[in-house]
């Protein structure tokens, strides 16, 4: 795409995004929306270490629970208001990622990633048998802010609009972190350590300070969604937050499916994640139970049955296929979707080539 | 004195049966130099013909280990050729897709056998899963000895097909440099399909072995592919024998913490240690033994 194009659609997408909750007024929607905001958070901070510094992170979970939780004990122990947690959850967060990072970063790529899978497992634990300051297994409640409908010079809104902003604020802010460190120097450090570690150091390249830097900034954008994703919820315990498939595989989908390694991959593969995960949730948006009673037909009500509870299936099936035949995701390989959805085009640009 | 010794056997029986599911991982490991997260996964599936064989047609847990470690065998090999190897051909920005496929593909697994058997929890109770025999005071499990038993042969016979035969060689060489072994005229993809296999009928053999003293259902999977892998990285990564020290020593301080310390810390535990082993000693008992 030409960048003066390019620039017009991010645009049109901001007003699209900003004024959408004026005239859409449906609570679902903008449930669905607010959950795809937070993934595009938590898709971009694991799209930097993993995409952009090659450390693959399997436990992102970690890191956002332990923001989850900053938030929920913030206001069971101190009696704060959750808001603190979100920029105390990305502070709780990175203190988290310094211990980590110092010991595991002499562990490279997959024993890497083997380690993160155990800090996520270790936090876990930690919030399931800690009863004493997280409740354990019970979880930890909080008084939402904003349940009623907001009545605006606008009209009357739902409760969710407060939510819708400020999520939608958060995946700007974690797209523009996303930008302005690949387009600095320090960008260009982290692809020196994902393409040769041993040659980036061979050039000066500190690789341990520039890997926990990385990793940092990573575990406070996932905190931070952690302690946005209290506020939001109201309930958190041990399963959800630091869930592996539920958190960190999800979040590795978001990023593979986008596109590893590209500024709007994850974004892109939020959207598509969250929709997918619902689809599955709810049976096809409710379409297979309403054919299931029209029908009758005794196919269709079996697959109703189970579809809700296959989810972790199709996302194990999902990761199998992207990887197996998309592995650099919808924005990486670009060129592979729209040859799909386009045979003509490509035909096209046969004969193009060919002139 | 009695509780100590109780636990040291205890813990020395169970960690025989880890120290097979380490030596699968390890050899996985050795040879394709990734991680296989579907191990626990694989172990699982075996659980369950094992048990389907007991629940349908009474098959004694022992006798179905020539069902289910030949099946697993297979679905390894399948694994490997169809879902791992295709993968070496993809260029592509994260060098750990195929430890992200192995993700992919223990999730399926489970969520099939969830399918088929519900999330129930399953076991088998045979005339001797609850037969102990006494030693003084020192109770020793009678499936726990058995299985130890069939551990080592197992594991013997693994040493000796990996030193004596082609096979076992082609698949050292690969492990020690894929590229010279190539160039040897070793076939490096049916050897991986084959290391792949030996290290799924491997843990197969602890899962169906298992099944006399254990419960299933199917999220078992999972911690036993991280046990496997603390396993590992206590061993040494790529080390066989390595991996049977380490499998005895994460049964013992298992044992030992769920005794001593409380039993719902048994799981943290090998991940504290895996952590430990990081800090104090990176590279594992390879490092002390050389092996």
């Amino acid at each position: 795409m030409d960048p003066g194009v390019k620039k017009t659609a991010i645009f049109a997408l901001l007003v699209l995004f900003v004024s959408a909750p004026l005239f859409v007024k449906n609570d679902y929607f903008l449930h669905l929306m607010i959950l795809a905001f937070m993934w595009v958070v938590i898709g971009s901070a694991w799209n930097l270490l993993a995409g952009y510094t090659g450390q693959v992170l399997f436990g992102v979970a970690a890191f956002f629970g332990t923001g989850a939780y900053t938030s929920g004990l913030l206001v069971n122990h101190l009696g704060w208001s959750a808001w603190w947690g979100l920029p105390l959850g990305g502070v709780t967060a990175v203190i988290l990622a310094f211990p980590f990072g110092w010991i595991c970063f002499r562990l490279r790529g997959a024993y890497f990633a083997l380690a993160t899978l155990a800090l996520n497992e270790v936090m876990r634990h930690v919030a399931t048998i800690w009863e004493s300051l997280t409740d354990g297994m019970a979880g930890i409640m909080i008084l939402q802010t904003f349940y009623a409908p907001i009545t605006t010079p606008l009209g009357i809104l739902s409760s969710k609009t407060p939510y819708y902003f400020i999520s939608f604020v958060m995946a700007a802010l974690s797209i523009a972190c996303v930008i302005l460190v690949t387009r600095s120097k320090l960008g260009y450090y982290l692809l020196s350590i994902r393409e040769d570690q041993d040659a980036a150091e061979s050039l000066g390249i500190n690789t341990r300070l520039y890997k926990m830097i990385s990793l940092s900034v990573t575990a406070a954008l996932s905190g931070v969604a952690g302690g946005f994703f209290t506020n939001y919820m109201g309930f958190i315990d041990p399963e959800t937050v630091f869930s592996l498939h539920d958190i960190s595989i999800m979040a590795i989908l978001v990023g593979i499916v986008g596109g590893v390694g590209t500024v709007y991959g994850p974004a892109v593969g939020a959207f598509i994640m969250v929709i997918v995960q619902e689809m599955f949730r709810t049976g096809v948006f409710g379409l297979l139970s309403s054919l299931a009673e029209g029908t009758g037909s005794g196919a269709i009500i079996t697959l109703e049955k189970h579809i809700s509870s296959a989810h972790v299936l199709m996302f194990g099936i999902l990761v199998v296929l992207v990887i197996r035949f998309m592995p650099n995701g919808v924005v990486g390989d670009w060129g592979k979707v729209a040859a799909l959805v386009t045979p003509c085009r490509r035909a096209n640009m046969r004969q193009e080539a060919g002139e | 004195m009695e509780l100590l010794l109780q636990t040291l056997v205890s813990g020395f029986l169970k960690g025989g049966l880890y120290a097979l599911i380490g030596i699968g991982m390890t050899l996985i490991m050795g040879v394709m130099g990734i991680i296989n997260l579907a191990h626990g996964q694989l172990m699982m599936v075996s659980m369950y013909i094992t048990y389907s064989l007991f629940a349908l047609f009474g098959v004694d847990p022992y006798v179905s280990l020539a069902v289910s470690v030949p099946a697993i065998f297979i679905l390894g090999v399948a694994i490997q050729k169809f879902f791992l190897n295709p993968l070496m051909k993809i260029d592509t920005i994260l060098p750990e897709n195929q430890v992200l496929m192995t993700v992919g593909i223990g999730m399926a697994l489970t969520e099939i056998m969830r399918f088929i058997f519900t999330s129930d929890y399953k076991s088998i109770q045979t005339s001797y899963s609850k037969t102990t025999l006494l030693m003084g005071n020192i109770s020793f499990s009678l499936p726990l000895l058995i299985d130890f038993f069939i551990a080592v042969i197992l594991t013997g016979a693994l040493f000796y097909f990996l030193k004596h035969t082609d096979t076992g060689r082609s698949i050292r060489a690969t492990a020690q440099d894929r590229d010279a072994a190539i160039l040897m005229g070793v076939n490096a993809e049916r050897i991986t399909s084959i290391t792949f296999g030996l290290g799924a009928g491997l843990v197969a053999a602890a899962g169906t072995m298992l099944m006399p003293v254990f419960y299933l259902f199917p999220d078992i999977g999972g911690p036993f592919t991280r046990k496997a892998f603390v396993i590992c990285i206590l061993g040494g990564l790529g080390s066989s024998v390595g991996a049977i020290f380490g499998g005895i020593t994460l049964g013992l301080v298992e044992a030992f913490g769920a005794t001593y310390i409380g039993m719902e810390f048994a799981d943290m535990i090998g991940l504290i240690i895996f952590f430990l082993v990081l800090l104090v000693l990176p590279g594992g008992l390879k490092r002390i033994t050389g092996m």
